[in-house]
């Protein structure tokens, strides 16, 4: 291999003029954290709702639950960011379409609706299985003690439901931030597009992806550490 | 009329004569299964369930149940397992549906569809085969949410109430700890406590003691008769037969979604009418 190390490259100026590769690389890590923190938001929320619908009485609201996973879990995820980029603005009405596509900063926005709306059907999955490996008597308790079907899911289900799906919540908060790499290909500047730009300005492909790759596993790293100390934090006493 | 010290309610004692419509005054011939919830003047029944019938699918769970349980009164249901006796208890304060007839709860008909249901359940206190303490809450929330959510009192009412129950049924010391660090008898007896927060009206009973360790069952039949002596309404599905006897003022039998026998307690164990009940009984009673 014909390869010259060069790892102070990353303390040369960038030639977008604007501090050095360093600096090109962390602006890109603020976009992906911003990005993921972003979708997580819609993602929890959303799919804490749609997971909850799939474990109403009400066959309709079940109906609904189950159409948007399916939906949302059987399309890639590219193809979904493309549909939202390139797809949607024209197929609205005409005014909402520019207003989207004149937006200062369109590929951010557009790319938190799409992560957030893809992973909110993996998180409603989650929640499912978390309600529903309850046992069946603690939905009963709760409704016999004159809880409404909210009431019961607010003090009853939901809270333990969320302490058994922390781990795999975890994984998925990993992966939405992991997806964000996606939205490259609708031009946000997030880790690895920028890395892909050193790359092309400068040729050390081995240095820029090295150092993206270190990011990414570091913001990895912090975000375990966090869910473990959460898990700590809600930790039943007397479970296991 | 006493101030009793679980219910925090005064209680007339049990009204034996007007619940025990007792079946060897009536006229009706030994055999004749009699149905003692028509022999009451409607309007005095607590739970007053009218000709139920409930399907799963083609499968007849419940079939055309009648009878009646009196301000006061302590009922125990028993029959073999399938018999229908918990989905009967449960179709008391409707968490489970029914099909066909009707059911009223101090006045109010379940089957209704203007009745407010969690308002109905509120006034009905249940107590489960698994406990279903709430895991992730304190003894002590355990005992208050409802109280706070659903009847909305304050903190501090709520509070005194629930720990007040839990001295009552034996456990101050164990107001800070979570379900999972209690025994299945203690969780039990918190388990009514919790119910009994709630100032039911009634309290159903879906086989309280069985999925308990032996050694545990006395200390919540101890708090049960506690309950039953202070003229709680109650309706007990359960195979504690000695229960029963000690404090059931009548005994309901129950074998493939039917209500075949409804005596009173003495006639039931000295005399019971159905073959049914009485292999039933000397299958239990044996051991």
């Amino acid at each position: 291999m014909n390869y010259t190390w060069n790892w102070g490259i990353f303390l040369e100026p960038s030639p977008e003029g604007t501090g050095t590769y360093a600096d090109m690389l962390l602006s890109g890590l603020s976009w992906t954290i911003a990005t993921a923190l972003s979708s997580w938001v819609i993602a929890f929320c959303l799919g804490s709702l749609i997971g909850v619908l799939r474990t109403l009485p009400s066959k309709a609201a079940r109906a609904v639950g189950t159409a948007y996973v399916e939906l949302f879990r059987n399309v890639p995820l590219l193809v979904q960011m493309f549909l939202w980029y390139f797809v949607l603005p024209e197929v609205l009405p005409g005014s909402l379409g520019s207003w989207i596509k004149q937006l200062p900063n369109a590929p951010f926005y557009t790319a938190v609706a799409c992560l957030g709306f893809f992973t909110a059907s993996r998180v409603a999955e989650q929640v499912r299985a978390g309600i529903e490996s309850l046992p069946r008597g603690q939905r009963m308790a709760g409704t016999a003690m004159g809880f409404t079907v909210a009431q019961t899911y607010r003090y009853v289900l939901l809270p333990n439901a969320y302490r058994i799906i922390l781990p795999p919540l975890t994984s998925e908060f990993l992966n939405n931030l992991k997806n964000t790499s996606v939205a490259l290909t609708i031009g946000l500047l997030e880790l690895t597009g920028r890395a892909r730009s050193m790359q092309e300005f400068s040729f050390q492909v081995f240095e820029a992806f090295t150092a993206a790759t270190i990011l990414y596993v570091l913001v990895n790293l912090v975000v375990i550490a966090a869910a473990t100390l959460i898990e700590r934090r809600v930790a039943v006493p007397g479970q296991r | 009329m006493t101030d009793s010290p679980i219910t925090g309610s005064t209680a007339t004692p049990a009204p034996a004569a007007a619940a025990q419509a007792a079946p060897s005054d009536s006229g009706l011939q030994p055999g004749t299964l009699i149905e003692p919830a028509r022999q009451r003047a409607p309007g005095t029944a607590m739970i007053a369930i009218d000709a139920i019938s409930k399907w799963y699918g083609d499968f007849r769970v419940l079939h055309e149940c009648t009878t009646a349980v009196a301000k006061g009164e302590v009922v125990v249901v028993c029959g073999p397992s399938g018999s229908g006796k918990s989905t009967l208890i449960k179709c008391v304060n409707a968490l489970e549906p029914f099909q066909k007839g009707q059911i009223t709860v101090d006045g109010t008909k379940i089957a209704d569809k203007a009745t407010n249901l969690p308002k109905l359940r509120s006034r009905v206190g249940m107590v489960f085969q698994h406990f279903e303490l709430f895991p992730h809450l304190s003894i002590t929330d355990n005992l208050t949410i409802a109280q706070r959510k659903v009847l909305g009192r304050p903190k501090e009412e709520a509070h005194k109430r629930g720990l007040d129950l839990l001295a009552r049924v034996g456990l101050s010391a164990h107001a800070k700890k979570f379900p999972g660090q209690l025994s299945g008898g203690q969780q039990q007896r918190v388990a009514i406590a919790r119910a009994l927060a709630m100032n039911p009206v009634v309290m159903l009973f879906d086989e309280p003691t069985s999925a308990l360790d032996p050694e545990m069952v006395g200390e919540v039949l101890d708090v049960m008769v506690e309950l039953a002596r202070e003229g709680m309404t109650m309706m007990v599905v359960t195979h504690e037969m000695g229960f029963a006897r000690k404090v059931a003022d009548r005994v309901i039998f129950m074998d493939q979604g039917e209500i075949v026998e409804d005596a009173g307690k003495d006639d039931f164990f000295g005399k019971p009418r159905s073959e049914r009940a009485q292999t039933f009984l000397s299958k239990i009673l044996q051991h």
